[in-house]
């Protein structure tokens, strides 16, 4: 009892202490690092995450979301829910409500007109707005009053936390872009750099691809935040750099993304100048089959299409088999370390959302060679390599020009030459890759090889438009200029009936049950999809900076107006 | 001389036009797209309208001109506008970068002065460490100081940035602590001790440059000097009863300078270049570290823009080297 009565003073008196602390500005300067540069503040022009990042510091949507996958509310005064009347009964609508009396850093007024300034800004066709899902089947964004902004769908919507949700879909103010709608978006320089927002800190310089200064908003909400009265994120070098400049050097406060060797990680952690934090959200590592002829003596067009199945992977038992000589916890430990645990789902979090399949974890080689022999695949000449009617069980393995990618090639031939797989690798430039350049043989969706690896993310907790793309209809193709993202043209007619289930389920648990059954379907059901690791987003925060949480839902830098400076 | 000089600068126009489209269609033709950053979350049909957005759709030779013409005629224009407040560029678009939508000469403009006093210093620094080394070095051939400017020019020449630039900073940075490793690049001098800040935060970008650069220099200076002491004239020097120091530093360095002076002007544009993997370790916002990212992001208009200058000052300091020939050495006249 008395124990407890101590350590309950001793918490108040905690609380009590950093709560006389909080005064805005009080701490000074935080510094923070990224390997890549700031391009642009404003992330409707912007895809890259390094970019959305740093403008979630300085401009803030209506709700983010928290470490655990729940919404909280940034400008709004509640999250609307079916119950508070927020959305309507038939899910067409969702109403946001601003808080009262909230102001823009320049001092103006935020108002309901910026928020439907915004949805205009980014439905604009012309102005090639990078986050236009987010405004994916909106009819309307209307000014119901100063405060009250409804935002009307085409259909229900089950997922109405789209559009003013999370640090891609931010209010911007419309007085400083009202020049800029559409095709006149790019040409606004300074307001692209120099964005107004209502976020804790607001642009005070900006050197493109280098460095952006930050100073506390003087008009942020709460009037005790942020701790920082100026903030500066440094761009530039690499991961491994920016670790140091954190763990060892201790010049920085926070680096962001420092996906470094596991041994790297040890070394630096041993300094205890800081510490490591990783976020899990839903990238997963894995390696895609294909399931249709990349042979080049098909005619171009028909080549890699549906018109030819797969010579050697339409074999169920062949896909296994490959998924069984693979042992994950190896490929993590080589190169992953803290930054990753093995998994066998395409969606491996949040957790209410993933499917509890583990049975691909044990490596099986002698399971793998009873399959390849059941599927009469079976070394006849003695080379060590299987043949079945004189054709030789061979595979051509590609992936982008990455270190670590090209240690998981090495191991994973191994382990397929061991069962009596030949593998042929490929490493492409991560630019051509990831190109889509639909003239290029060696884009991810021209797929000309058997099996690929890269990773691939959920950007929302809510998997819907993520299991979307293994619909058939998203199978890359001639007609759709190679474009699409069903790469291995999978193609159930029971997993696009799922879909459209999914679509219209508005009860979570029911949403949650049919996204796991997706899962499965796609993983372990048809081995369509082999799930090799669960990466998190390695980052590093010196031990003197306070109030980090790692996030995987929204910006990772969410709840920067609550850092502080540990003295 | 004045018509050699007008010669190959006229000269110097269609291979410049040459060489812009040369390097256009290699930069165009180069695989890769302005998206291929953007997340695998942005579905096909959002990345298509963000090139549609930026104009990268077109055909190759519209866009080409488009850049000649916002190249000869709008950068100059506002340049000219901004000095003399006039409007003759009106409202015309200037040379935008995909990746940051700014316009690329105003990212060169930010970034020329780093990369002047950065890259800059270290040159002066090596050719400064490098003459003497090189003189010295043939004075007294095969001493103990020859044999080590011989070893400290291998280890200069064989050792690549990336890896003398890391050790630098493990040493320097991590173990000893007296440098930083992140170049502040909005450092302003203002006062002694911010100077103070600026010169310690260059010593390690610096050192590490000055030695690559200075190994090369002072190879040069070592060969033309043994060059020239086995002159006959630098015997008839002695014969005279000159004093050593007057055969070496007067005779025999002046005459040997000749070739080192070419290429220390040929090496001059490659300041402007900036240095690609130094200015990168180090986090200089620089030219090089621009043109890297611009072409990991295949930001074509701002690595087109970027090459073009390169290739201007490689033509402009060529000429002036071949100028300075004519000027050192009398026996050299172009007419």
């Amino acid at each position: 009892m008395k124990l407890k009565t101590t350590l309950l003073g001793a918490t108040c008196a905690l609380a009590m202490a950093s709560a006389a602390y909080a005064e805005r500005g009080a701490d000074g300067e935080v510094k923070l690092t990224f390997p890549q540069a700031v391009s642009i503040m404003n992330p409707y022009l912007s895809g890259g995450t390094k970019d959305i990042w740093a403008s979630s510091m300085v401009l803030e949507p209506m709700a983010g979301v928290d470490p655990e996958g729940n919404l909280v509310t940034k400008l709004a005064t509640e999250i609307p829910t079916l119950e508070n009347g927020g959305i309507s009964a038939d899910m067409t609508s969702i109403t946001w409500k601003l808080q009262p009396g909230l102001l823009w850093s320049d001092g103006s007024p935020i108002t309901a007109d910026d928020a439907v300034f915004t949805a205009a800004y980014c439905m604009d066709p012309a102005g090639g707005c990078a986050q236009a899902t987010k405004f994916e089947g909106v009819a309307s964004v209307e000014a119901v009053d100063p405060s009250t902004v409804k935002v009307t769908f085409t259909g229900p919507k089950p997922n109405p936390y789209t559009a003013f949700v999370g640090s891609l879909s931010p209010l911007l103010q419309k007085a400083q872009f009202a020049d800029c709608l559409g095709a006149a978006a790019p040409t606004c320089t300074d307001a692209n750099n120099m964005p107004i927002g209502a976020g804790p800190f607001m642009v005070t310089g900006f050197t493109v691809n280098d460095t952006v200064s930050m100073a506390a908003n003087p008009n942020y909400r709460d009037p005790a935040k942020p701790a920082f009265a100026t903030a500066v994120i440094k761009g530039g070098g690499d991961a491994e750099g920016s670790a140091r400049a954190v763990m060892e050097t201790g010049e920085f406060d926070y680096a962001w993304n420092t996906q470094i060797p596991p041994d790297s990680q040890a070394s630096m952690s041993a300094d205890g100048k800081g510490q490591f934090v990783v976020a899990f959200g839903t990238l997963v590592e894995r390696i895609e089959m294909n399931t249709t002829d990349p042979s080049a003596d098909l005619p171009e067009g028909e080549r890699a299409t549906a018109k030819h199945p797969h010579p050697i992977l339409s074999d169920i038992k062949v896909r296994t088999a490959l998924s069984k000589a693979i042992d994950r916890s190896i490929l993590v430990e080589v190169g992953y370390g803290e930054g990753g645990k093995p998994t066998c789902n395409v969606i491996p979090g949040p957790a209410a959302w993933a499917s509890d399949n583990e049975g691909c974890i044990a490596q099986d080689l002698e399971g793998a060679k009873v399959l390849l022999d059941e599927a009469g695949w079976k070394d006849t000449d003695g080379d060590g390599i299987r043949d079945k009617d004189g054709k030789k069980l061979s595979i051509l393995y590609q992936t982008t020009v990455n270190p670590i990618r090209q240690d998981f090639q090495a191991l994973i031939k191994d382990w397929w030459g061991e069962i009596g797989v030949e593998t042929e690798l490929k490493a492409i430039d991560p630019g051509v890759f990831f190109g889509g350049d639909p003239g290029s043989p060696d884009t991810f969706q021209k797929f000309y090889a058997d099996v690929e690896m890269y990773a691939n993310n959920s950007d929302s907790p809510d998997p819907e438009v993520y299991l979307g793309q293994y619909q058939c209809k998203n199978a890359p193709r001639p007609e759709t200029q190679w474009q699409g993202e069903n790469i291995n043209r999978f193609c159930d007619p029971a997993y696009d009936a799922l879909i459209a289930e999914l679509s219209t389920a508005t009860d979570v648990p029911k949403r949650q049950e049919i996204a796991k059954k997706l899962n499965d379907m796609v993983t372990k059901d048809s081995m369509t999809v082999i799930p090799l690791v669960h990466r998190g987003t390695l980052s590093a925060h010196s031990n003197a900076l306070g109030g980090v949480m790692i996030n995987a839902w929204d910006s990772e830098l969410w709840n920067v107006a609550d850092w502080f400076r540990v003295k | 001389m004045l018509t050699f000089t007008l010669r190959r600068l006229l000269l110097a126009i269609p291979t410049l036009l040459v060489i812009s489209l040369v390097i256009f269609l290699l930069v165009d033709l180069a695989p890769g797209s302005p998206m291929s950053e953007i997340p695998l979350t942005v579905p096909p049909d959002v990345r298509q309208r963000m090139i549609e957005a930026l104009g990268a759709d077109q055909p190759v030779f519209f866009r080409y001109f488009l850049w000649l013409r916002q190249f000869f005629w709008v950068e100059p224009a506002t340049l000219f506008d901004s000095w003399f407040g006039t409007s003759l560029a009106g409202d015309e678009q200037r040379i935008l970068s995909w990746q940051s939508r700014s316009p690329v000469f105003t990212i060169i403009g930010q970034r020329i002065p780093q990369t002047l006093t950065v890259i800059g210093t270290a040159y002066l620094v090596a050719v400064l460490i490098a003459l003497p080394i090189g003189i010295y070095s043939a004075y007294r051939q095969y001493s103990f100081f020859d044999q080590a400017g011989t070893l400290f020019a291998m280890i200069g020449f064989s050792v690549p940035t990336f890896f003398s630039g890391t050790l630098f900073i493990i040493i320097f940075a991590v173990w000893l602590g007296w440098f930083p490793t992140k170049y502040d690049t909005q450092l302003s001098v203002t006062d002694w001790p911010s100077f103070l800040e600026r010169v310690r935060q260059m010593v390690l970008p610096v050192m590490t440059l000055a030695l690559a650069n200075a190994a090369a220099i002072s190879r040069y200076m070592r060969s033309s000097m043994l060059d020239n002491m086995g002159m006959d004239y630098v015997r008839t020097a002695r014969a005279k009863g000159m004093p050593e120091k007057t055969v070496i530093l007067k005779h025999v360095l002046r005459n040997s300078l000749i070739p080192v002076v070419t290429v220390i002007a040929l090496g001059i544009p490659s300041i402007f270049g900036g240095a690609i993997i130094t200015e990168n370790l180090f986090g200089v916002n620089g030219i090089g570290a621009a043109l890297i990212g611009a072409i990991h992001a295949n930001d074509i208009p701002m690595v087109q823009t970027l090459a073009f200058i390169f290739a201007i000052l490689i033509v402009l300091f060529n000429l002036i080297a071949d100028v300075l020939y004519g000027l050192l050495d009398p026996r050299i006249r172009y007419d």
